[in-house]
């Protein structure tokens, strides 16, 4: 595969809290390479949200900072730029759709004028060539009635044509990243799938780099190649996507899965997960999974595993895995 | 919109009847009427005092004397001012030019002041600045506003800086216009001041919370992702959504216009409406009371049409109806 495009080194994205710090980002790595759909994949809560907006450096402030780590893009760290660099590189080469279309758009601005502010502050396009485009993009992600659309306001439009707006706003000066958190959660389910269809076929003709954030394994399916777990502000576990549904390695992993309606046999009860997430400002010593996890050894409340390759492609971070910690690292059943 | 308008008018007509009559009622239930000094008064023939009230109709039960008056009042023909002698709805006019030039004056720097600093202390919420202004305007909403003008007054006595009270100055008959205005600015100041720094409190942390509001809001933090500068996620997209309660604000205060001024008017002996109604219910000068009432009612009704149809014109989900 060809070099990635970002690389999130180490990433820890931290709040202060009036019960303590909480770290709700807390050491992740990650590539997303060229053309790829990479899925982040994990519980709500777990921080998903807050490693895009890191990634867009739009942390809320003043709670929120980024404790440390890199974010490199084009061979650059861009927790070096300075404030106007960053903001040059926002809604141009990284842009975001959020996950509440009802509320992602302004609601006294027609969508005409937020699509072509999109691009005037880019100096992509002005004037009447903008609004033109803002035509053009509106086609381009499926809305039947462009031309009547432009002139509407956000309250006008239903869930799927707002997060179809939004989709054209952030593709509309061609990024080479999009982050899409949770894009198709507030949706009706046929709605959903007409949004994800049309976020994959747009990923591909333009050729960009998607990074997709969900909850839901069956979306990851659909879309993305690869797919990264989160749970707890970490990544625990990274696969080619066909090999993690097909071969879990991760008691969490294999927990979500088991837990998906669609995995479960007929008459028989669905899995569920024991349990929560802890609060991210008091995560325990060990394993973060451990108090929930079916495979928990003594190890496991004490030591945070460190990743384990589990092959070029593949990672996990699991003392099962850990030839050092594991004695006992008999590859395990499916639960169920 | 236009049909809005107009329903919205006709809406005010069982309105007014309603404060009308009430307002009548209200004043029949203190015992005697604007003859009752003359009466006491032995200069004045009993005789003059049976004709006055004839003249004036206050011999009829008063039922009768509100038909009379609503039945005038519909031919705008608001009769006239016992005290003054002169057309109620003359005296009301030219009263209410003065307290329209001190509520004009008094929201623009009420205005002018709280939306500008409103929207600075959100952008620095829980700075110091912010901190220290939240505390001050605490100060001004709790302040009565006769204490403020009574400093405004104590602060022109004793520099001798600017006028104490009045709208001109004794001799201003004889100035030329250009001085007769710059005097009457003059005039101007201490109460516009007193009336705008009262004011600008509640309106300042309206303003500051409902940005605060907005700028918590999905879109603004969407606006920013996109590569906005600052300024522009703040006053095009934060600012143009936490304005709307705002306005609502705005009607209200446009509709309290008369009140909010008749305490200052009184301590600062402001020649508008204000004084002038004290002064007439004090004086029992029946007609000029009820020209006033209703003149104010129906200014608060103005107000508050002007206030939706500005939210309206301000925000697209209202405009639907
Ligand atoms: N503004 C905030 N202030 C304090 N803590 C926050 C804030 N935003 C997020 N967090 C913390 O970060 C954690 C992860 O949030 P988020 O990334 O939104 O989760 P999700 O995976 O559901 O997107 C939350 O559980 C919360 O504790
Ligand atoms: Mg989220």
């Amino acid at each position: 595969m060809h070099s990635p495009i970002l690389k999130v080194q180490n990433l820890h994205t931290w709040f202060e809290t009036p019960t303590g710090t909480a770290r709700a980002v807390d050491g992740v790595n990650f590539e997303l390479y060229q053309g790829e759909t990479l899925a982040i994949v994990g519980e709500s809560g777990s921080g998903k949200s807050i490693t895009a907006l890191s990634l867009m450096q739009l942390v809320p402030e003043p709670a929120g900072y980024i404790e440390k780590g890199s974010i490199f893009y084009k061979n650059r760290d861009l927790l070096d730029l300075t404030w106007e660099e960053m903001r040059a590189l926002r809604g141009k080469d990284i842009a975001m759709i959020f996950q509440e279309p009802m509320t992602s758009l302004n609601p006294v601005l027609t969508v005409e004028k937020q699509i072509v502010e999109a691009m005037q502050v880019h100096g992509t396009a002005t004037g009447a060539e903008a609004r033109k485009r803002a035509v053009d993009m509106l086609n381009k992600v499926g809305i039947r009635s462009p031309q009547q659309v432009v002139r509407q306001f956000p309250h006008e439009l239903s869930g799927g044509m707002r997060q179809r707006v939004m989709i054209a706003i952030a593709l509309s000066n061609n990024p080479q990243i999009l982050l899409a958190d949770e894009p198709t959660t507030a949706l009706d389910v046929t709605v959903q799938a007409q949004i994800l269809d049309l976020l994959a076929s747009l990923q591909k003709e333009l050729g960009m780099s998607m990074l997709l954030i969900t909850h839901d394994l069956g979306i990851v399916a659909r879309v993305a190649q690869r797919c990264c777990v989160m749970y707890a502000g970490q990544i625990v576990e990274e696969a080619p996507t066909s090999e993690l549904l097909k071969n879990p390695q991760h008691p969490y992993t294999r927990g979500l899965l088991a837990s998906l309606p669609s995995r479960a046999r007929r008459g028989q009860e669905l899995y569920t997960l024991e349990g929560v997430v802890p609060p991210p400002t008091r995560w325990p010593k060990g394993c973060r999974f451990a108090l929930r996890c079916p495979n928990r050894m003594d190890i496991c409340k004490n030591v945070l595993p460190g990743e384990t390759a589990l092959s070029p492609q593949r990672r996990v971070s699991c003392h099962l895995y850990n030839s050092d910690s594991a004695e006992a690292a008999v590859p395990l059943e499916n639960p169920s | 919109m236009l049909r809005y308008i107009v329903r919205r008018l006709l809406h005010m007509i069982p309105l007014l009847l309603g404060i009308s009559f009430i307002s009548f009622g209200i004043q029949q239930l203190a015992p005697g009427n604007f003859t009752t000094v003359m009466k006491a008064d032995p200069t004045v023939s009993p005789a003059y005092v049976r004709q006055l009230e004839h003249q004036f109709g206050l011999d009829k039960p008063w039922p009768v004397q509100y038909v009379l008056w609503l039945r005038n009042a519909l031919h705008l023909n608001f009769g006239y001012s016992f005290a003054y002698k002169t057309p109620v709805a003359q005296l009301i006019f030219q009263r209410m030019g003065n307290t329209f030039i001190l509520a004009v004056a008094s929201m623009i720097i009420s205005w002018g002041l709280a939306i500008p600093l409103g929207v600075w202390i959100a952008v620095r919420k829980d700075s110091w600045l912010d901190r220290i202004v939240s505390i001050l305007s605490f100060a001004g909403i709790s302040a009565p506003g006769f204490f403020l003008a009574l400093l405004a007054l104590l602060f022109a006595e004793h520099t001798g800086f600017l006028p104490v009270g009045g709208m001109h100055a004794p001799e201003a008959y004889f100035f030329t216009p250009w001085h007769n205005f710059t005097d009457m600015l003059a005039h101007l100041i201490l109460p516009a001041l007193v009336l705008g720094v009262g004011g600008c409190a509640g309106i300042l942390r309206q303003m500051r919370g409902s940005m605060l509001d907005t700028l918590g809001e999905i879109y603004v933090q969407a606006a920013r992702s996109r590569g906005l500068s600052e300024n522009r996620v703040i006053w095009k997209h934060a600012f143009r959504n936490a304005l709307n309660p705002l306005i609502t604000l705005f009607g209200f205060s446009l509709a309290g216009l008369l009140s909010g001024s008749a305490l200052v008017e009184n301590v600062m002996a402001w020649p508008g409406l204000g004084k002038l109604i004290l002064d007439a219910v004090l004086a029992r000068d029946l007609y000029l009371v009820m020209g006033s009432f209703v003149m104010g009612a129906a200014l608060l009704l103005l107000g508050n049409l002007a206030a939706d149809i500005m939210l309206m014109a301000a925000d697209p989900r209202i405009r639907m109806e």
